[in-house]
């Protein structure tokens, strides 16, 4: 008899997932609105609920046009290939203790892996596109991965190194003591901005930029293909801000609650984290986009790692 | 020419001139109001000041009148003084001070000199507290609008009338600043120039009546280039259009032909475009066609089927004509001109060739000084020609002036020096004409003794002996007229088709042939009747009789009309009899008429307005009109008809004419002396694209809107470079393309001043219109065809045409203005042979010619030569006599006493 | 860096700010008397058109949204045939306002005009005119115009002399 337990947890996952991800346009527009002395959408439903319901109907029902001098193939894949590998992301998350759908050994690194893989959908989408603006904004976006990709992984071994694993139940575990925002806080800041970066969100949406490339490698796209586009971004979001609760501020530990509402308020301020930074700053060039990567904060993120290291060894 | 230093700048200039006209050529904007380059310098308005300095070091300098002023060698000047600035301004405020509040609704606001002369001096509030002075305003017919608060007293249109144009009947009254510019009581401008008045005034006083009852402002018309169809001049006209209805003509500048003037029948004519007698549909058997397809099929099986021949008409464009030609064959294309009308043309076209005199442009008969106008009533039948031939006697007393060295331009002092002299002007007419009052002396005769008359001139020219049995009287006139001609430095003799006499053409031709022996530069001008009609006659078409011959014999079973009313061609019996025998009658015409009723078929042709053509004037000057409103209906130019596999809805794909361009060249290849046509102006191909539309135009995306909030495609223009639109091709467009005068802050009929290689000189790029016929050296002048002199007969009257300038044109007639100022029919004759009758002065009068009987109120005149009776020509009442004939007369109860 | 920080945190505060946005339609905003809304034609005091056909309202509009025909009844007053304007063109600019010369022409405040239909916004005369002077009660061009009109002969307009007698022999 096959274990019904895994499949369950996998629907569990990707029903929290999926409507967090579609709610999220609603969150965010109305934060956005918040900070801007707005409302934001209100009149749709109870405080604008319904927003979500009719935006996902409109993107359902839109014309699904794929522009005739576009690479037909690749156009329809690549918004696909970014939803796929968020969600198989959050397969190596831990939702709670025993709540996950792989706890797998190499957890930190099977989400560093899909999360590089999300750039494909990028790249792909505007190559496909045949435009110039989209294939700018593809540029952009596997150059802005490859440079953050470097030190978002070097920040994580800090955790790592002090974990002594690379499974997030584990990591989560480890911290019961202090959570590894206290010893590896440069690590976290690292963490953050790459994580920032990696969902090519404000202010690094620099493969999008509208007042530059029109919308970036999405231009071309329109209906659910571009809504596709959407939902993994924020699916995207989500999963980073999951990271950093799980890495850095103790997962679901906490008191008095319970572990999976812990984990949820922790995911939601720093999804709340996010929009605010997009509610507050502007975008760099590019330029100052590379050189920061590579000039302050890879340099920062191996001295992080060195400094850690050597302070484990002292210890241990 | 002489160096003048502007604003320390050197230019070049015409040293002859003044420093107004000088400026202004030289592309300054100097404010001015009553000077006009056809008018010459009065130093009145005080506008035109500027500052002259001595020399260099000078500093002060002294505010002189630009307009009074010689542009002489060295001379310095400045238009940017501060203190001529503000002299300037205080005096259009000066000028200001009583114009009344009115530019919203003066009929010539947008298009205002005063308008634009105040904004280019920089006054804009009235400072004066007092109240305004007023005036009632005068009727003054149907065609003038008289609104004299708005006056500024410039004087320009009293200048212009009484010593321009030659009227009587306007002038200033009473002084100081309550001056009036009317009429001595309340009345119809008599002068047939007064519609000038409407562009010489610099303001709103004189208004075109016409427009004002569909009033547009001249940035909302869309306008382009045209030629006047109402006579044989071809002046150039821009045509304005609005809501799909023409709404006026105004003056377009050509140096070689009209210059500044238009006369009232070509400016306010235009309303026969508008007539709710258009056919806009086709029609067949007089009911509309079914379809346009059924239309056209019909044309087609007629064409194709039965035996046709075509006749032309000369008020149809060369195009159409063309096309009626190559249609039918050459064999089978007759003129559709009345008989001896036309072999009087076919004279007076070969005269024209034979030379040596060429013929005169307006500007020759301007300039020249010696002038002998042969059988014609100029001011009738080319008013412009008239006009020209007027500024002609000034030519020899000027003389004077240049010898005691006034300068031409400084009118005042020149006219006081000619005072009513006048230089040689002759007339010979058959009838008292206009310019009786400006000749030195007249002639009345029939036209056997006006021919006559030409030969002994000739003769007496070259020295030969007299012509025999001249009576002393007539031999003395012509030996003073030969002596006046052979002693003049240019020589005119005008004459035309009028008397319908080949011997009358002959004999002026002579005259000019014998001052071209004896080393005259002569020129001749021929008048003739209709817009085209040597353009008709270069496509050597046979003539009408043949026509009917041709019927009567049965060679033909299909007669295709173009643009004619052959009642007016031919006597009713005549035509009637003609479309009786033929078994189809296709006729193609814009206007309704006795013709399209008759016809089986009849297709919807366009006017001038609403289709491109070219047309020939008088002088043999080819020149192309163009559409300015797209035709409503099944309406298309009848060369669009006549090539019947061209009907794009019908036939997308047939080959054909599919564009003026393709007709044009196809005219230059078919008929060599037609080749130049294509020079008339660029093709479409050759330039680029020239908006129909001022910049400024308006109710673009509301003026359909009413209809479908939509807006559709503007019309597209196949056939010029002329653009429904208001987008232009960046260069200004050419002289025979350019739609209106329009310059940045000139906005009135002025602006013309910046489109002229210099002020009253050729257009920038060259004067519109080629010259088709220049003389050829050829022998023949033998004094050939003298005719014997006249004998009244009591018995058979000679029957004479005498032409209106309202009423005897076809087409203008049809126009309301124009058809309330023409005469009701009459028969005038002589006061003596009335007498002889007895009848006076509105008694009726029978007329009796070949069949038919007229029926007339009699006008007893000193005027009319013994056994000659005068028929206004064209008139309703008298449309199809075919003159010169010979009739019977009696008095109408006398006639009824017989038959009873 | 710092900077950055201090942006966020001046962001955030914004959460705790009243809202500027006004609920439309519950809430109603205040329009000026001179917001360039809906566009009337207005009477002269005495109840008669102010429109005088001139045609400057029609060449400043930038949309080129307005058309009229002029003309004149019996006694000489000039009048438009027929005023149209294009709503589904019109950008509300006033520049029509500003060139009337006669005050006929006005925006209005009010800016509901919403159709479904688009033909719906096309505007005549009898659409537009409405019965009162509007934001200028007291104008009336053709007390200081110079034409005559029924009702007021030459000289009769505001600071105008009487005619002048041409019949008159005095200096």
């Amino acid at each position: 008899m096959i274990n019904l337990y895994p499949l369950l947890i996998i629907a569990v996952v990707l029903f929290i997932v999926l409507n967090l991800a579609a709610g999220l346009i609603w969150v965010e527009r109305r934060l956005l609105a918040l900070w801007q002395d707005r409302y934001g959408p209100n009149r749709v439903g109870p405080f604008g609920l319904g927003q979500v319901l009719a935006d996902s109907v409109k993107l359902f029902l839109k014309e699904d046009w794929i522009p005739p001098f576009a690479d037909k193939g690749v156009f329809i894949l690549a918004p696909g290939i970014i939803v796929a590998t968020a969600i198989l992301s959050f397969a190596v998350i831990p939702l709670a203790p025993g709540f996950v759908v792989a706890d797998l050994n190499i957890g930190v690194l099977f989400l560093l892996a899909m999360s590089s893989l999300g750039v494909y959908s990028v790249v792909l989408a505007g190559w496909a596109s045949n435009n110039k603006y989209s294939l700018l904004g593809g540029i952009r976006a596997s150059a802005q991965m490859l440079s953050y990709e470097v030190f978002m992984g070097l920040s994580l071994l800090g955790v790592v190194i002090l974990a002594g694993s690379f499974r997030l139940t584990d990591i989560v575990e480890a911290q019961r003591k202090v959570w590894f925002v206290i010893p590896q806080f440069p690590g976290f800041v690292l963490f953050l901005i790459a994580g920032v970066a990696e969902t090519r969100r404000l202010p690094f949406d620099l493969a999008e930029a509208e007042s530059e490339l029109v919308a970036g490698f999405h231009s071309e796209y329109s209906g659910m293909k571009f809504g596709m586009f959407f939902v993994g971004e924020y699916i995207g979001v989500i999963l980073i801000s999951v990271a950093i609760s799980l890495l850095y501020f103790g997962g679901w530990l906490g008191p008095v609650l319970p572990p999976g509402l812990w984990l949820a308020i922790k995911t939601m301020t720093f999804i709340c984290l996010f929009i605010l930074m997009r509610a507050g700053l502007p975008r760099p060039r590019f330029d100052q986009l590379m050189s920061w990567g590579w000039k302050y904060l890879l340099p920062l993120a191996l001295l992080n790692l060195l400094v850690t290291g050597a302070v484990v060894l002292a210890l241990s | 020419m002489a160096t003048i230093y502007i604003e320390n700048e050197a230019r070049e200039a015409d040293g002859s001139q003044n420093l107004l006209h000088v400026l202004l050529s030289l592309g300054y904007d100097v404010p001015y109001f009553c000077w006009h380059p056809a008018l010459g310098s009065v130093g009145a308005c005080r506008q035109c000041a500027i500052k002259q300095f001595r020399n260099e070091q000078d500093k002060a300098g002294k505010i002189i009148m630009a307009c009074m002023t010689p542009a002489a060698d060295g001379t310095r000047v400045s238009i940017k003084d501060p203190e001529t600035v503000e002299f300037r301004a205080a005096v259009i405020q000066g000028l200001m001070q009583n114009h009344p509040h009115d530019c919203p609704v003066c009929d010539e606001g947008g298009e205002c000199h005063l308008q634009d002369m105040t904004v280019m001096t920089g006054h804009c509030a009235r400072h004066y507290r007092f109240s305004k002075r007023t005036f009632r305003n005068q009727y003054l017919g149907p065609l003038i609008n008289h609104e004299m608060n708005r006056c500024i007293q410039c004087q320009r249109c009293v200048r212009y009338y009484r010593d321009y144009a030659g009227g009587h009947d306007l002038n200033a009254f009473r002084l100081r600043d309550v001056v009036y510019f009317g009429r001595f009581e309340d009345g119809v401008l008599e002068n047939e120039f007064a519609g000038n008045l409407v562009e010489i005034c610099p303001t709103g006083v004189f208004t075109d009546a016409t427009l004002k009852r569909h009033y547009t402002r001249k940035w909302d018309l869309q306008m382009a280039p045209s030629v006047c169809v109402h006579c044989a001049v071809g002046c150039n006209i821009s045509v304005g259009e609005r809501y799909g209805s023409l709404r006026r003509v105004i003056n377009r500048y050509n140096h070689q032909v009209n210059g500044y003037f238009l006369c009232d029948r070509g400016r306010f004519g235009y309303e026969f475009v508008n007539s709710g007698d258009r056919i806009r549909d086709c029609l067949v058997n007089g009911e509309p066609s079914d379809s346009l397809a059924a239309a056209v099929s019909k044309l087609e099986t007629l064409v194709r089927e039965t035996r046709c021949i075509g006749i032309g008409s000369p008020r149809a464009s060369l195009e159409s004509n063309f096309a009626l030609r190559q249609l039918v064959g050459p064999d089978h294309f007759y003129a559709g001109v009345a008989e001896n009308e036309w072999s009087a043309t076919l004279t007076a076209l070969d005269l024209m060739r034979n030379g040596p005199a060429t013929s005169a442009s307006l500007d020759d008969v301007e300039h020249c000084d010696a002038v002998l106008v042969l059988g014609e009533d100029v001011t009738n039948v080319a008013p412009v020609m008239a006009l020209r031939l007027r500024q002609s006697v000034r030519q020899q007393p000027i003389q004077t002036a240049k010898k005691l060295n006034i300068p031409l331009w400084l009118d005042h002092p020149v006219r006081e020096l000619v005072q009513n002299e006048k230089g040689p002007f002759f007339v010979a007419a058959p009838y008292a004409t206009k310019l009786d009052e400006i000749a030195t002396e007249v002639i009345r005769a029939a036209p056997d003794d006006l021919a006559r008359l030409g030969f002994a001139i000739a003769r007496a020219i070259q020295g030969g002996p007299p012509l025999p049995g001249l009576s002393s009287e007539l031999s003395t006139f012509a030996n003073r007229i030969a002596e006046v001609l052979g002693s003049a430095s240019s020589p005119l003799v005008v004459s035309g088709t009028s008397c319908r006499s080949a011997a009358v053409l002959n004999a002026a031709a002579q005259v000019s042939h014998a001052l071209s022996q004896i080393g005259k530069p002569a020129k001749l001008a021929f008048c003739f009747p209709e817009c085209n009609t040597v353009g008709l006659r270069l496509m050597k078409p046979r003539s009408l009789s043949e026509a009917f011959q041709a019927v009567r014999d049965g060679q033909a079973d299909t007669i295709i009309v173009v643009e004619n009313d052959l009642y007016r061609r031919a006597s009713k019996e005549d035509v009637e009899a003609f479309f009786n025998r033929a078994r189809h009658v296709i006729a193609i015409d814009h206007l309704k008429n006795q013709t399209t009723e008759k016809a089986e078929l009849v297709l919807p042709a366009g006017t001038f307005a609403e289709t491109d053509g070219t047309l020939v004037n008088y002088e043999g000057r080819a020149q192309r009109f163009f559409q300015a409103l797209v035709p409503s209906g099944e309406m298309r130019a009848s060369w669009r008809w006549l090539d019947a596999d061209f009907v794009p809805e019908i036939h997308p794909d047939k080959r054909g004419w599919r564009t003026l361009d393709d007709i044009v060249s196809a005219i230059a290849l078919e008929i060599p002396e037609l080749a130049d046509i294509g020079l008339a102006a660029p093709s479409r191909s050759e330039f680029g694209k020239v908006a129909r539309e001022p910049s400024r135009y308006s109710g673009r995306t509301s003026m359909l809107a009413n209809i479908s909030v939509h807006e559709p495609k503007p019309p597209q223009d196949p056939d010029s470079a002329l653009a429904f639109s208001m987008e232009s091709g960046p260069q200004p467009p050419p002289p025979p393309l350019n739609p209106f005068f329009w310059a940045p802050g000139w906005n009135s009929i002025q602006s013309v001043n910046k489109f002229q290689s210099e002020i009253g000189g050729p257009l920038l790029g060259g004067d519109p219109g080629v010259r088709l016929i220049e003389p050829e050296e050829r022998g023949g002048w033998n004094f050939a065809g003298i005719p014997s002199a006249f004998e009244p007969n009591p018995d058979s009257w000679l029957l004479l045409p005498c032409f209106h300038i309202f009423g005897s044109e076809e087409l203008s007639q049809r126009a309301p203005a124009i058809a309330e100022l023409a005469p009701s029919p009459y028969i005038a004759v002589n006061t003596m042979d009335a007498d002889q009758l007895g009848v006076s002065s509105g008694n009726l009068i029978k007329l009796s010619v070949s069949d038919s009987i007229h029926e007339l109120p009699v006008s007893a005149r000193p005027d009319v030569p013994r056994g000659v009776v005068l028929i206004p020509i064209g008139l309703p009442g008298v449309a199809g006599l075919t003159l010169p004939a010979f009739g019977k007369l009696a008095p109408a109860s006398a006639m009824q006493g017989v038959t009873k | 860096m710092l900077s950055l920080v201090r942006s966020l945190w001046e962001v955030f505060r914004h959460g705790f700010h009243k809202r500027v946005t006004v609920q439309y339609p519950e809430e109603k905003p205040y329009l000026a008397p001179r917001y360039r809304g809906r566009i009337i034609l207005t009477r002269d005091p005495d109840g008669g058109e102010r429109c005088v056909a001139c045609n400057l309202c029609a060449v400043a509009c930038p949309v080129d949204c307005i058309s009229l025909q002029a003309t004149e009844d019996e006694t000489g007053r000039r009048y438009p045939e027929f005023f149209r304007i294009n709503f589904s063109r019109c950008i509300f600019c006033g520049y029509c306002e500003e060139a009337c010369p006669t005050y006929a022409i006005q925006l209005t405040p009010d800016f509901e005009m919403g159709e479904y239909n688009r033909q719906n916004l096309v505007y005549e005369k009898k659409d537009l005119m409405v019965d009162g002077p509007g934001k200028y009660p007291d104008y009336n061009f053709w007390r200081v115009a110079g034409v005559a009109i029924g009702g007021k002969d030459k000289g009769q307009a505001e600071n105008e002399a009487a005619p002048v007698d041409l019949h008159s022999l005095l200096p």
